[in-house]
């Protein structure tokens, strides 16, 4: 499977990453590589292999469902590039 | 003075403060000036003199007044990407312009628990991605080594490449790191130094930026075994905070320290001689082999099959995990916001100025590989071949202790040398398969190459069992003597 600038760009689009017009082809062929390299995978005969998501052999553990922290929305908003008052703020999206 | 009190290992330092040789404030003032004449290495991003020199006082009360804890007044470096309550923490990404965080990570907790004192904030590759600490915001780092006779710049391996050559030019007494696919071992071997990587689940990862979250763990970096086992077991154990971190107990790490590898198997993994592996490293290798032969243990061969697998499932793996990690910086909560004419263009607009080249690589990498009609192909495959790499070392487990690799598959490169992501990537070949198996795993220095460069041997253990593999490093640390350092050339 390889991949062209048209479909980098959409890809780009998805992870809300601005990329210039002029840096897709270099960015593809970047891609098309790591694709490449991992194409080996499919060699592989893995009928019956369960995928492994975790390497810790136990199930997540469960707690009480009460409040443990939180009421401090100062240190939540403190490293806001802008906010007002107990807000964070994003350009207007609603007309 | 100055220079022979940076000079001591942890271990050696501490007994120093504990006999009042030396002050916390003498051995603290000792590394800020060594780190004033070392700022062409760029090893860290943010020094903190007046809050090590405020602390190092403390701590001098402390010992004093016999209520010191097991780290008091050690001066360590912290690789950025831990966050620590009021000091700029920023993963060596402009993204992160500013963020200085409002809470301290759980490990970094503990160090000043137990009177550890940060002389600064470590340079690294951003967001942990890299194996060089070229992809740096705050520039890269040079490795305080270089070869023989040449001047040229090296890279100090990465990501934690700051940490590295922080320990290696004594710039601190040790340092954290993080090992995501080989950040803590692969700096560690390019510098002639000690780093391991905990068993996934042995130290918490609250309050460390992430990066990929089921292959990351914090660790020491040092200057010889005993500290890392010194270390280790400060910064060890279970926290409420991070639902991964493992209830197990922490051994006394120091107390495994014997060198004595009778009774004990260790495996050769027929796999890991690679195609092309220079003579050099497959020699140390060798005697690697034959100096836990010596220290007792029995020497046999393992089969690893899936290993050449590894670092294809990695390179989906970690990428796919980044992408989601990653997502979250987006202008409106901290760092950096780059304005745009509605949300969504403000969202690009940031994330393309804030993303260094092989941050964004590696998200439009891990978004393409989760996307719809993909993710079966790519993402749930490389989970099977994951399964299958952890199968592989569980089998060799039930006949060895303790596996014995190189840690590199070559001593430290110049800088720009590998403008390839790919061959750049080969440089963890060794390293990445204990990430995916969630193994500890620790490079101890082994000797010096032909041009007079540090190479590293590696030490993979059963999960949970780093006593052993702290053991194994020790019975090579003895065996070795290495105790070669690099011409002070940097200072000024």
């Amino acid at each position: 499977m390889s991949v062209d600038p048209a479909t980098v760009k959409k890809v780009a689009r998805l992870a809300r990453i601005r990329v210039d017009d002029a840096e897709l082809p270099a960015l593809a062929d970047e891609v098309n590589g790591i694709l490449h390299f991992v194409e080996q995978l499919q060699s592989v005969d893995v009928t019956g292999v369960a995928p492994l998501t975790s390497v810790v052999h136990r199930s997540l553990p469960l707690r009480a469902d009460v409040i443990t922290d939180g009421g401090d929305p100062e240190k939540v908003l403190a490293n806001a590039p802008d906010r007002l008052e107990s807000f964070f703020t994003v350009p207007k999206v609603v007309e | 003075m100055a220079s022979e009190l940076t000079r001591l290992s942890l271990a050696e330092a501490r007994e120093g403060l504990r006999a009042r040789k030396f002050s916390a404030v003498e051995l603290t003032r000792a590394y800020l000036g060594a780190m004033e004449a070392a700022r062409g290495l760029n090893a860290y991003i943010t020094e903190t003199p007046d809050l090590a020199l405020e602390a190092a006082a403390a701590s001098d009360a402390r010992l004093a007044s016999g209520a010191a804890g097991s780290l008091e007044g050690l001066p360590l470096a912290i690789k950025d990407l831990y966050c620590t309550k009021g000091v700029l923490t920023t993963a060596a990404s402009h993204i992160l312009d500013g963020f200085t965080p409002t809470y301290e990570s759980t490990v970094t907790t503990s160090l000043w628990r137990e009177g550890a004192v940060m002389l600064g904030k470590a340079n690294m590759d951003e967001f942990a991605m890299g194996g060089s600490n070229e992809n740096s915001y705050y520039g890269p780092v040079v490795n305080p080594w270089r070869r023989n006779g040449d001047t040229a710049a090296l890279v100090p391996g990465g990501s934690s490449g700051g940490s590295a050559a922080a320990v290696a030019a004594d710039l601190c007494v040790a340092a954290l790191g993080t090992d995501t696919g080989g950040s803590i071992r692969q700096p560690a071997a390019f510098t002639g130094t000690v780093g391991i990587k905990p068993t996934y689940g042995r130290c918490s990862r609250f309050g460390i930026i992430a990066f990929a979250s089921s292959l990351e763990q914090a660790g020491p970096m040092t200057k010889t075994v005993t500290d890392a086992a010194i270390l280790l077991g400060a910064i060890a154990g279970h926290d409420p905070h991070d639902s991964t971190s493992v209830p197990v107990p922490v051994p006394d790490y120091t107390a495994a320290l014997t060198g004595d590898l009778r009774g004990k198997k260790i495996g050769i993994p027929r796999e890991y001689r690679v195609d092309g592996m220079p003579a050099e490293i497959e020699k140390w290798w060798q005697q690697g082999a034959d100096w836990l032969r010596a220290a007792g243990a029995e020497v046999v061969e393992v089969s690893l099959p899936h290993s050449k697998y590894a670092l294809p499932a990695y390179y989906i793996v970690a990428p796919a995990e980044a992408s989601s990690n990653l997502a979250r910086y987006d202008g409106v909560r901290f760092g950096l916001r780059v304005p745009g004419k509605d949300l969504t263009e403000m969202y690009e607009n940031t994330r393309g100025q804030g993303f260094g080249a092989e941050v964004r690589r590696r998200i439009l990498i891990g978004t393409y590989v989760l996307s719809a009609g993909y993710y079966d192909a790519y993402y749930t495959r490389a989970q099977k071949l994951r399964r299958l790499i952890a199968n592989d070392f569980e089998t060799a487990f039930e006949t060895v202790d303790a596996i014995l690799a190189p840690t590199t598959p070559s001593a430290a490169f110049a800088s720009g040398e590998k403008a390839d992501p790919i061959a750049m990537y080969l440089g963890d070949v060794f390293t990445v398969t204990a990430n995916l198996a969630g193994l500890p795993a620790m490079s101890v220095p082994a000797g010096l190459s032909a041009e007079g460069l540090p190479l590293g041997l590696q030490v993979i253990g059963k999960a949970f069992d780093e006593a052993g593999v702290l053991n194994v490093g020790y019975a090579l640390e003895r065996a070795a003597a290495f105790n070669a350092k690099p011409a002070a050339w940097w200072r000024a």
